[in-house]
């Protein structure tokens, strides 16, 4: 049996504020093999990007702390590393691109410094070697005159331009893993397509596992293998991506789609929002959390948390109407009618 | 680049400028003039002697413009009271111990401010950080005229450490140094706290910090040099501070300096010398004030190529 | 058969909608009551602001709780320690310090609050003036653009050698140290109000509002005034303090209030000739009531400003 690159398990992340502890995730498990891209998919507060600190091991803690739950990453677990074993992995086997290339470099260093920072540190090399290896860079991530830029300080880069340098400093170290949060999200319609374009050529290139943290299924479609969806702290829906928007099998990914635009449906389509708002993380509820927004919901969805369904190719879901006993779905859409 | 540098100069100068002219009226508007306290005692003739000495019979655009002349001579006028010595003798005499005085502090407040400030922000809401606080509010809270006597009181009479009055060796210094640098040196600390915890929350700290870099590192290279600049553009109306706050403690530690000279000019009513010693400060900070704007375009990358100003 | 019915029943489409869609959040508070929650709870604010408070009390009571007035003199009793007659001892002149004392509160506190005021003033309309006008076509930007170059001049001159160099010419009292002080004192206010003006005004909400055909006056009301407020009453707690210390300072170099008035730097200055002696009254109590005082409005500064600011969350 062949490991997994990354294996998530059961991860539960809480956070103390002000106002109570908030579990910002809730036991999630997923895994990414290698060369493969992973979309995390979720609207804003539903824990992804929190995951994705998780597998940095970049929780600030405190106020935050890993309660539970295994990251294991080719052999070892991430959560019981110690500071001085993470630095090692941060940026030479893990990278990370963030949302906002405008915040997200330095504005007083050179480009050409912050992209082989790492490099240096790890490698020991001259100057002279560092300056060649950051113009090999931004070569890589496609940015023409790289004597030029290499000298230049980010605020003489666009938008994306800059976050082709923020994928290039997560590329430098030649890692096995890139985290994307959001990579596109910060950026123009023609620049995100460029971008999403970039990553994919490059995980072809360098043999590279992303697990892409994003809000924008069409991000998905582009570029991901697999998708796992969270809501709330939990994964409700995990597999192939070809499966999840074929036959999508939770109510919280139907509403996905539905509020998604498209572009190929022969009529005009409206778009529908989901109603309401995901809960509250204080208290988070015992049973589905998504049970409050759903159409379909029954009297179990709020007394107890789903169990996990299997359809073929992998395809999992964590809905109670996959169960046996839940009555046929034409019945609850009517009963959702009449409510 | 060079564009901005001459707007800056021609700027400066127009300050200057506009400092002299004001303080000349102001002088001027006074009624009688200096030696109207004297009248009663010299003879008729000298007086008018006296006026003509420094012209002041002739008319006041006259007696501007000479001195417009004068002062594009460097030449600061005369003392009334001190029949053989100048503003400018006074500034040769008393502007090294002044400079001494006045750099140490700086460099002290600087130095010392810098650092109290990372530690701070580094331990934020530990009992480093409230100490450096308190201190920081006690520096703004108790001016150098109270600090002055509390450093004689203490760390010269009670515990002779340091000897005081007059500057005859680099150990007079010390206290009025420190005097002198003990606002300065918590205001920089509130400064480079605040800024230093805003530059830890950006996001390119987090970049530093997925690219493996070790926290020591980070605050060194991505850090402390983002943080500093904001530090920087407060230095100004600190060193402006700083210049007045010689007054009272060469006053205080009888420094033979040009805060000396001018505030005895004030207690005498020696008006040339009020005039001179504050076109002379005036200069220096317009000049100090440009430089440090030139050092923030220096050490800002954004500034330096793109050629603005703030 | 009955068995497995009652177990399907929570499969039953949910009987009632209940209401799990409104999300219990924290309570909602308005911005003035997290302002005054946050400030409450500042500590060293709280203190500031209680110090701040007794000062004012005292400067009002505090000469009429001795039969002494600042100016009586008694060469029998000069020089006194503390004692039940004389509850901060006397100077020199015989005079009673906790008189002197509060008294100097009264002078300080009227000088820093009045000089405060007047910056208030001035630099609100100036800055409002300014930051009304730019962008509203050439003649617009040209007045914003003379008021900035004035300002901008008057910014670069050394506030208190300007200040003394007024003191020198004009005949010395406490309205002349108010003219002096607030004669270039106001354009920080002005700068900062221009700023905030500015700012506010590319604010979407604000262009809303415009767009929505609401007219400058509402404007000003309804969403200028109440978000520049809060950084004015900041600057007013800062420019209170930096007032009462350069009248000190002033009066410190004799250019301040002149004998029998007395002023916390005056007083200071008086001290300085004793030191020698031991009488550590005399330097005592003036520089801790100014220090005191220069502390209590700064950390309500800082806590108030804290307060205000968004971004900072506990």
């Amino acid at each position: 049996m062949t490991e997994h690159l990354l294996q998530v398990e059961n991860l539960r992340v809480h956070f103390k504020t002000y106002g109570g502890e908030v579990q910002a995730v809730r036991g999630v498990t997923f895994h990414v093999d290698r060369g493969e891209t992973l979309a995390v998919v979720g609207e804003s507060g539903c824990g992804k990007s929190v995951t994705a600190q998780a597998i940095m091991g970049l929780i600030p803690n405190p106020p935050g702390r890993i309660v539970d739950g295994q990251i294991r990453f080719d052999g070892q677990d991430i959560t019981r590393l110690s500071k001085k074993e993470l630095l090692s992995l941060r940026g030479t086997e893990i990278g990370m691109v963030f949302q906002d290339p405008m915040t997200a470099l330095n504005p007083t260093m050179k480009v050409g410094t912050q992209i082989v920072e790492g490099f240096v540190r790890t490698h020991h090399v001259s100057k002279e070697e560092a300056r060649k290896k950051a113009m090999e860079m931004l070569r890589l991530v496609g940015i023409p005159d790289p004597e030029k830029r290499v000298d230049q300080y980010p605020h003489e880069f666009s938008g994306g331009m800059r976050q082709r340098v923020v994928i290039a400093i997560a590329l430098a170290n030649n890692p096995k893993l890139v985290i994307a949060d959001e990579p596109t999200t910060a950026l123009d319609v023609t620049i995100q397509a460029q971008i999403l374009d970039l990553l994919k050529e490059l995980q072809e290139k360098q043999q590279l596992s992303i697990v892409m943290i994003t809000h924008d299924l069409g991000v998905v479609a582009e570029i991901a293998h697999r998708a796992v969806v969270m809501y709330a702290g939990i994964v409700v829906e995990t597999g192939k991506v070809e499966d999840i928007f074929k036959s999508p099998k939770h109510p919280y990914t139907w509403g996905l789609m539905r509020s998604m635009p498209r572009i190929d449906g022969e009529e005009k389509e409206r778009l529908v929002p989901i109603d309401g708002s995901p809960p509250d993380l204080f208290h988070p509820p015992k049973g589905c959390p998504f049970a409050a927004r759903c159409q379909f919901a029954m009297d179990i969805c709020e007394q107890q948390m789903p169990e996990v369904t299997v359809f073929e190719n992998a395809h999992q879901a964590a809905c109670w109407l996959h169960d046996p006993r839940a009555p046929k779905l034409d019945e609850l859409v009517a009963a959702g009618r009449q409510t | 680049m060079a564009r901005y540098l001459l707007k800056r100069i021609l700027m400066m100068i127009v300050t200057l400028w506009i400092i002299v002219t004001l303080t000349f009226s102001l002088m001027h508007m006074i009624p009688g003039d200096p030696f109207a306290s004297e009248s009663d005692q010299l003879p008729e003739q000298i007086l008018l002697n006296l006026r003509a000495k420094y012209h002041l019979d002739e008319p006041l655009p006259m007696q501007y413009l000479s001195y417009l002349k004068s002062l594009a001579m460097l030449d600061l006028g005369p003392s009334i009271k001190s029949e053989t010595r100048g503003v400018n003798d006074m500034i040769k005499d008393g502007f090294g111990s002044s400079a001494l005085i006045g750099m140490q502090a700086i460099a002290v407040a600087l130095f010392f401010g810098l650092i109290f400030g990372i530690i701070a922000a580094l331990n934020r809401n530990t009992w480093i950080d409230y100490m450096a606080m308190v201190m920081a509010v006690l520096g703004i809270a108790v001016p150098s005229f109270i600090m002055a006597p509390l450093l004689i009181n203490y760390l010269a009479i009670k515990l002779p450490l340091f000897p005081v009055a007059t500057l005859a060796s680099w150990k007079h210094s010390v206290l009025p140094s420190l005097a002198l640098a003990f606002g300065p040196l918590a205001i920089i600390t509130r400064y480079m706290r605040t800024s230093m915890i805003e530059v830890m929350n950006q996001n390119y700290i987090r970049t530093a910090e997925a690219k493996g870099i070790p926290t020591f590192l980070i605050v060194v290279r991505h850090g402390i040099r983002n943080a500093i600049l904001p530090v920087v553009t407060f230095l100004g109306p600190l060193v402006a501070g700083l210049l007045t706050g010689t007054f009272v403690v060469e006053k205080i530690f009888a420094v033979p300096g040009v805060g000396k000279y001018f505030v005895d000019g004030i207690f005498n009513r020696d008006y040339p010398v009020i005039l001179g010693t504050t076109v002379f400060y005036s200069a220096i900070l317009v000049l100090i004030i440009f430089l440090i704007d030139l050092a923030y375009m220096f050490i800002d990358p954004r500034i330096k190529l793109s050629g603005r100003g703030r | 058969m009955a068995a497995e019915q009652s177990a399907n029943e929570l499969f039953r489409p949910r009987s009632q909608k209940t209401d799990g869609q409104v999300v219990a959040m924290r309570p909602s508070l308005t911005h003035f009551q997290q302002v005054t929650r946050k400030l409450v709870r500042n500590k060293l604010a709280m203190v500031g602001f209680t110090l701040i408070v007794l000062m004012v009390l005292m400067a009002l009571i505090g000469p009429h709780l001795v039969p002494y007035s600042y100016s009586d003199q008694s060469l029998l009793t000069a020089n006194q320690e503390l004692s039940a007659e004389h509850w901060f001892g006397t100077d020199e002149l015989g005079r009673d310090m906790f008189s002197r004392t509060w008294y100097g509160a009264r002078i300080s506190l009227i000088i820093g609050i009045t000089a405060a005021l007047i910056d208030l003033v001035i630099g609100v309309t100036v800055g409002g003036i300014a930051g009304y006008m730019a962008g509203r076509g050439k003649r617009g930007d040209r007045i914003d653009t003379i008021i900035m170059r004035l300002i901008e001049v008057l910014y670069g001159l050394p506030y208190l050698l300007v200040v003394i160099m007024l003191m020198v010419v004009m005949e010395p009292g406490i309205v002349t140290i108010i003219i002096a002080l607030s004669a270039t004192g106001w354009t920080g206010m002005a700068r900062l109000v221009r700023g905030q003006i500015l700012q506010l005004k590319n604010q979407e909400f604000i262009m809303a509002a415009q767009v929505l055909g609401a007219k400058f006056p509402r404007i000003l009301l309804r969403h200028l005034i109440p978000n520049t407020i809060g950084v004015i009453i900041v600057n007013l707690t800062f420019t209170i303090p930096s007032a009462i210390f350069a009248e000190s300072f002033l009066s410190f170099l004799g250019l301040g209030v002149q004998a029998p008035i007395a002023s916390w730097g005056t007083m200071t200055n008086d001290a300085l000739g004793v030191i020698l002696t031991g009488d550590w009254w005399r330097l005592f109590f003036p520089a801790l009531m100014i220090s005191l005082t220069m502390f209590a409005f700064n950390v309500f500064g800082d806590g108030l400003q804290d307060a205000l600011d968004p971004r900072i969350r506990e």
